[in-house]
């Protein structure tokens, strides 16, 4: 949540070809606990709160946090996931994607406080497409996002309630989230283009000038 | 995927797999309140039928409206292929009209892949069943229903029983749940096994006494007498008696087999009432999955048609975009 970073430092980030680290286990670990602290504030407990992963990663994050509060309140927080892909804008223009389940607590999502996770904000399309999946399967007396990371560059007017970390970066780097659930550790890095291999040759804008 | 589903001989197991995995989370929507997506909004699918038919029909049409997809329903009945109209000018029409998918069902063995290699139209086709070739959407919706009930179909063993030479859907089944890696057992007179049979990925017997021990679920099909123009067993009552599912016979299933049956039902000819009404009768369950499963296939297929996007084509797109129109072309 502090300030950007210094410009040099992402042009740094530019010029080295190997993947850089920019949080490791305990820092995931150390931000999952903040998040989880933020939501307990924000909403005074975890009275009425569900989180809802976005597939893939936003699931496992769900669970952390849930698991978090859960220690903290002495109480079971509920959780699930949401998948988003038949609400997705971009649907027309790639290959079918295989769809991910979408669990919701037995208690429902109506009157709930849903708080979204998910692992990289970005353009906020996905975060889009997830409040549409949402009201079609209730309605909730308030959503809230959490995300581990939010690299800026976005496209709609979506904001998160909760960050991890605020990441600078340009257009063509990568940034990615390998959690112990699915990969072989816990850390987030940016990987820059070279090393990312044939990036789309998206017309690279005033990338820097735009990082809010 | 391909670009059209024309016959479950030409899925992979790759993609019959896709196919039931999509479906499976797609089921979950008929447990919510709005059964609704908006994954095919402005997109247009043709039911294109010229031939009857009742489950298929308003199956592919709930699955095409659940995705939000406009539908126009075609029956030749009432329409201008009563006064003669020709299958490419019917076709000419539906291209004219915009359609994004084609879903066709003829009486004749074929026709869907005509309509798709012809170049007549752009769309996707949708084999709905052609003549007594295949309908594999429907092999699609058993092998989702089976794998539900007995897991990965795997060395499961599969018996189908009745009218084999005549049925699209015993010969969509065999190659899909062969691909899947079913035992597939034909039972049928010998009468009504298609010549060549030996050549399918499948065994085949006509005793269906002795085919009924070891299996984890059987499928009766339809005696389809619009098709029979010669006499293929000496009566109802003989048939009824030699391959119907009666009773006695339901008793001898193991415990956990499951029936099946395609529809329309001959109560008291192919399956007794009271098996067709049994707790371990799927034959309902069926029709429910059909929707799912053929929402997955028309998702799958509308969804990321390459050449769409003049933004990002990556290179393969591009590749597979002329692969489509060589085909076209053909």
């Amino acid at each position: 949540m502090g300030p950007s970073a210094p410009r040099s430092e992402s042009h740094q980030r530019q010029l080295s070809a190997s993947p850089v680290v920019v949080l490791d286990a305990a820092d995931i670990q150390r931000a999952l606990t903040r998040i989880a602290h933020e939501i307990l504030e924000r909403n005074r407990g975890s009275d009425d709160v569900v989180l809802l992963g976005i597939p893939t990663r936003g699931v496992a994050l769900a669970r952390r946090v849930a698991a978090i509060m859960g220690g903290v309140e002495g109480t079971d927080v509920p959780f699930g996931s949401i998948d988003i892909t038949m609400y997705r804008d971009d649907l027309r223009m790639r290959p079918a994607r295989t769809l991910e389940p979408t669990e919701v607590p037995a208690r429902g999502i109506d009157d709930a406080i849903v708080v979204l996770v998910d692992d990289v904000l970005f353009s906020g399309r996905t975060v889009r497409a997830a409040l549409d999946a949402l009201g079609d399967i209730g309605r909730p007396r308030a959503v809230q996002l959490a995300t581990l990371v939010d690299r800026g560059h976005r496209e709609l007017p979506i904001r998160a309630d909760f960050v991890g970390k605020n990441l600078p970066t340009s257009l063509v780097e990568r940034v990615e989230v390998n959690l112990l659930e699915y990969d072989e550790r816990d850390a987030v890095f940016i990987a820059s283009a070279a090393t990312a291999g044939a990036s789309p040759a998206s017309p690279a804008s005033p990338a820097e000038g735009a990082i809010r | 995927m391909k670009r059209h589903l024309l016959s479950s001989a030409d899925l992979s197991r790759a993609d019959a797999l896709q196919v039931l995995d999509t479906a499976e989370e797609l089921r979950t929507l008929a447990n919510r309140p709005i059964k609704k997506l908006p994954t095919l909004r402005g997109r247009t699918v043709v039911n294109l039928f010229f031939e009857d038919s009742t489950r298929t029909r308003i199956s592919f049409e709930a699955a095409a409206k659940r995705l939000s997809a406009d539908v126009i329903n075609f029956s030749a009945k009432g329409s201008s292929v009563s006064k003669g109209e020709s299958l490419k000018d019917t076709a000419l029409t539906l291209e004219a009209m915009g359609a994004d998918a084609v879903v066709i069902r003829h009486g004749s063995s074929g026709a869907p892949h005509r309509l798709a290699t012809s170049g007549w139209v752009r769309s996707s086709v949708v084999n709905a069943g052609d003549g007594t070739h295949e309908h594999p959407t429907q092999a699609l919706l058993d092998a989702f229903t089976l794998r539900r009930h007995l897991g990965d179909l795997d060395g499961r063993r599969v018996t189908i029983v009745g009218d084999v030479l005549h049925s699209r859907v015993a010969r969509s089944n065999a190659w899909l749940l062969s691909t899947l890696g079913a035992d597939v057992t034909l039972v049928a007179p010998p009468t009504l096994l298609p010549v060549g049979v030996e050549n399918w990925p499948v065994q085949s017997s006509y005793d269906l006494d002795s085919a009924l021990d070891k299996c984890d679920a059987v499928m009766m099909l339809r005696v389809q007498r619009e098709r029979m123009n010669a006499a293929f067993f000496p009566s109802a009552r003989e048939y009824s008696r030699r391959y119907g599912l009666d009773g006695r016979r339901f008793a001898r299933l193991p415990e956990h087999a499951i029936v099946m049956h395609p529809g329309p039902m001959n109560r008291g000819m192919e399956i007794a009432a009271d098996v067709a009404d049994s707790a371990r009768s799927v034959i309902v369950e069926q029709v429910t999955n059909g929707v799912a499963v053929r929402m997955a296939v028309l998702y799958l297929l509308l969804s990321g048609q390459p050449g769409e996007s003049e933004r990002d084509v990556a290179p393969t797109t591009r590749e597979s975009e002329l692969s489509g129109l060589a085909g076209a072309a053909r």
